[in-house]
């Protein structure tokens, strides 16, 4: 698949967005925490069910959205 | 070549103000206040902001922060900066810049405008941005923590208690504020509670269908929540599904009430997680929509620059322009409760120091922009009609053409004729008396939406705006129960330790139930009240907010002398001064005023007398007692509020004398310099790669 021209570089915008959308939203947080923990520990990694468990819990345990 | 940006930028807003200026005797169109706005923004931000970081701040972005030391993948996580913005934006963002605006335009258009953008430039934007970097120095603590460390105990106790009390207040006006959107209204009540199921059907999804895919989730949720506005729609058409809807106040306050009693003792992923991204969706949608549709459409702004209500005869609440303007409008020009935001989630995700400007101050200038934006939409209105809409019974009078005779003659012609017409092209039996500030704001977006969008869909439109405005505030509503839950269980375990588990299912059901039963009683209050509620919730809460960030003020003005930037400290010691005269006036008059529209407790002996003497109505008679008594306990509660600021402020003081004495004082918590290793980050390397993982 290597489109080129401008179908390449609208593809790589669509992309972009998506990619933004989803970092802002949280959709990519596990991948992001698969990174790093490949990255920074040993041993067995969360599952998508209980990292979004623990996520949860811990985003609406403090202020997180204001008046 | 930034300068010369900068001398343009700096034209462009004389020009702008100027124009708003000279246009005082005719209408003015909004894209001079936009163009005002954006200008002074742009200036803030190039400048002032500037100059803080650098030199008051002293923002180093060769320091490492939180988010790159502690990074866990989980909350310390590195973020690109833009990034960091939406998070916090969307954090900071809720219904109050919509509300006390609209409430405001009661002044007239000028008051609110100026204070909104002033306030925020020199007040607002300055507190989030130095509460930010504070807290990321900090490790993310928490305001409470760093006033407890930087000043002492009382600083502590006074921002936990006053954060509380907040949080009941603003649940009780929120919740006054949909009620008064949906009573008598089954199309606005039928979506708004079909986006309760949504909201679960969300949160299966997310949790058991397909965990943690929240981007397709939220466009599903959106989707069904659009469909229920359509669905309401026909809800109200259908003659028989109609009367089921058809609410008046205090049962839709019981629903309220028995809502937030169920979403806070359910676990968060079933109803509160997935409202909430509903509500960030939808948020940040209709914001960009409605930035949109009024520089296309460029209204003219039909409400005068001042109206004759500066004087504190006003129907929407009592009280002179100063200092009411400013309490009115805290959201939006400068807002505490920002500082809890600003200092906890957020800094664990800041990448570089450096990134503070944009984050801190920059959110609060585009939520400031939201203020103007919700400004614009209720003074475009006719101001006839503005009025009508806003203005309680108690006020008015209940009978249509007592209210119009009454309101044309103010000066602000309507007439019965011209308010049906209105209700029936937004798909509403009558508009009358909503006050609260939701209908107004859902009226004006409305016309703006449907002038710029399609004449033809405008009771789509109001719908579509209720149920934003809806859902919100019952978003806020599941988040403030929640954590006011947290600081209640907090205290509560000093006096009984198993009470302070957060997780102990009947300390749950406990102080979830005491925070409930505060903000409902106010709510209950503010229902039976003849004149809306909001007339005194809102004034109350402003107070309440503004107390708040006197104290993160406070806190930064404290650590600012004890770190030997005394010279510089008056970035944020203005603002506090400000706060403080304003906070105290306004508090002083609320307690005292001989004015019954305006003294609580003048209104308590007024209300008495009348009861006494046997002149109200059986009905009026009824519900007097209570009012009474709320009169007195809100008086009492502004005395608390007034209280609790200056103990702050001169427990700051002392602190600060001390220093420049050069006596001992509570040593710095500021964690000490660590030099960042993490390459700046950039937005391609942030993103995660397609198919690639």
């Amino acid at each position: 698949m290597s489109a080129a021209g401008p179908w390449r570089g609208l593809r790589r915008t669509l992309g972009a967005l998506v990619g933004c959308l989803r970092a802002l939203s949280g959709d990519d947080a596990y991948e992001r925490y698969l990174r790093h923990h490949a990255a920074a520990h040993a041993g067995p990694a969360l599952t998508r069910r209980a990292f979004y468990a623990q996520r949860e819990e811990r985003k609406w345990s403090g202020v997180s959205r204001c008046c | 070549m930034k300068k010369i940006v900068g001398i343009l930028l700096a034209a462009a807003g004389a020009i702008a103000l100027g124009g708003i200026a000279m246009h005082r005797s005719e209408p003015i169109n909004a894209l001079w206040i936009v163009t005002a706005a954006v200008c002074i923004y742009a200036l803030g931000y190039r400048f002032y902001a500037a100059w803080i970081a650098a030199r008051v701040l002293t923002v180093d972005p060769s320091r490492a922060t939180p988010a790159e030391r502690h990074d866990n993948g989980r909350d310390f996580v590195p973020t690109h900066r833009w990034i960091a913005f939406g998070h916090h934006f969307a954090a900071i963002a809720g219904p109050g810049p919509l509300v006390g605006p609209t409430l405001a335009a009661q002044f007239g258009y000028l008051p609110g405008t100026l204070w909104i953008l002033v306030g925020a430039v020199l007040g607002g934007c300055v507190q989030d941005m130095t509460i930010l970097l504070l807290s990321t120095r900090r490790d993310g603590r928490s305001l409470g923590q760093m006033a407890r460390d930087e000043l002492g105990p009382c600083g502590g106790f006074a921002a936990l208690i006053g954060t509380l009390l907040i949080m009941i207040l603003l649940i009780a006006v929120l919740g006054l504020v949909v009620v008064n959107a949906m009573k008598h209204s089954p199309w606005s009540t039928a979506t708004v509670f079909a986006t309760v199921p949504v909201a679960i059907l969300v949160g299966f999804h997310l949790r058991h269908l397909r965990p943690g895919r929240i981007l397709e989730a939220s466009v599903l949720g959106v989707a069904l929540v659009l469909l229920a506005v359509l669905g309401g729609g026909w809800v109200d058409s259908h003659a028989g599904l109609r009367g089921l809807f058809d609410w008046s106040s205090l049962p839709l306050a019981g629903f309220v009430i028995g809502y937030g009693w169920i979403a806070a003792i359910l676990p968060v992923w079933l109803l509160l997680a997935p409202r909430d991204y509903l509500s960030t969706f939808l948020k940040l949608g209709t914001v960009a929509l409605l930035a949109v549709a009024i520089v296309l459409l460029h209204p003219q702004i039909r409400m005068p620059a001042l109206t004759s209500f500066i004087d504190g005869h006003g129907p929407l609440f009592g009280g002179k322009i100063f200092p009411f303007v400013f309490i009115t409008i805290a959201c939006g020009a400068i807002s505490g409760f920002h500082a809890l935001v600003a200092s906890g989630t957020t800094p664990k995700l800041i990448s570089s120091e450096a990134d503070v400007r944009l984050i801190g101050y920059g959110s609060m200038m585009l939520e400031s922009f939201v203020a103007i934006m919700a400004l614009i939409a209720a003074t475009l209105l006719d101001p006839g009609v503005f009025f009508a809409i806003n203005s309680g019974a108690g006020i008015v009078g209940s009978a249509p053409a007592a209210a119009v005779h009454t309101i044309s003659s103010w000066g602000f012609p309507v007439t019965v004729q011209q308010m049906q017409t209105l209700a029936h092209e937004m798909g509403e039996t009558t508009l009358f008396a909503r006050t609260g500030g939701a209908p107004s704001l859902a009226v004006g977006m409305a016309s703006i939406f449907g002038n710029t969008f399609g004449r033809g869909l405008l009771s789509l439109w109001y719908h579509f705006a209720i149920m934003f405005e809806a859902v919100f505030i019952l978003s806020t509503l599941d988040a403030g129960t929640r954590v006011g839950r947290f600081m209640l269980q907090d205290l509560l375990g000093h006096l009984y330790a198993p009470l302070g588990r957060t997780s102990w299912y009947p300390s749950v059901l406990f102080s979830s139930t005491l925070i409930v039963a505060g903000w409902g009683y106010f709510l209950y209050v503010g229902v039976i009240d003849p004149n809306g509620g909001v007339n005194i919730l809102w004034p109350l809460f402003g107070i309440a907010n503004q107390m708040l960030a006197a104290i993160a003020l406070s806190v930064a003005t404290g650590i600012l002398v004890k770190s030997g930037r005394a010279r510089r400290a008056w970035v944020t010691l203005l603002p506090l001064a400000w706060l403080a005269i304003v906070t105290t006036v306004a508090a002083w008059q609320k307690i005292a005023s001989p004015d019954p529209r305006l003294g609580l407790l003048a209104a308590a002996r007024a209300l008495a007398a009348h009861l006494a003497a046997g002149t109200l109505a059986p009905e009026a008679a009824a519900v007097a007692p209570q009012l009474i008594f709320n009169q007195r306990l809100d008086a009492w509660l502004t005395a608390v509020f007034t209280v609790l600021l200056w103990l702050v402020i001169l427990d700051m003081a002392r602190v600060c004398v001390r220093k420049l004495r050069g006596l001992p004082v509570p040593a710095s918590s500021e964690v000490p310099y660590q030099a960042a290793r993490l390459l700046p980050l950039t937005l391609a390397a942030q993103l995660p790669q397609e198919d690639g993982t």
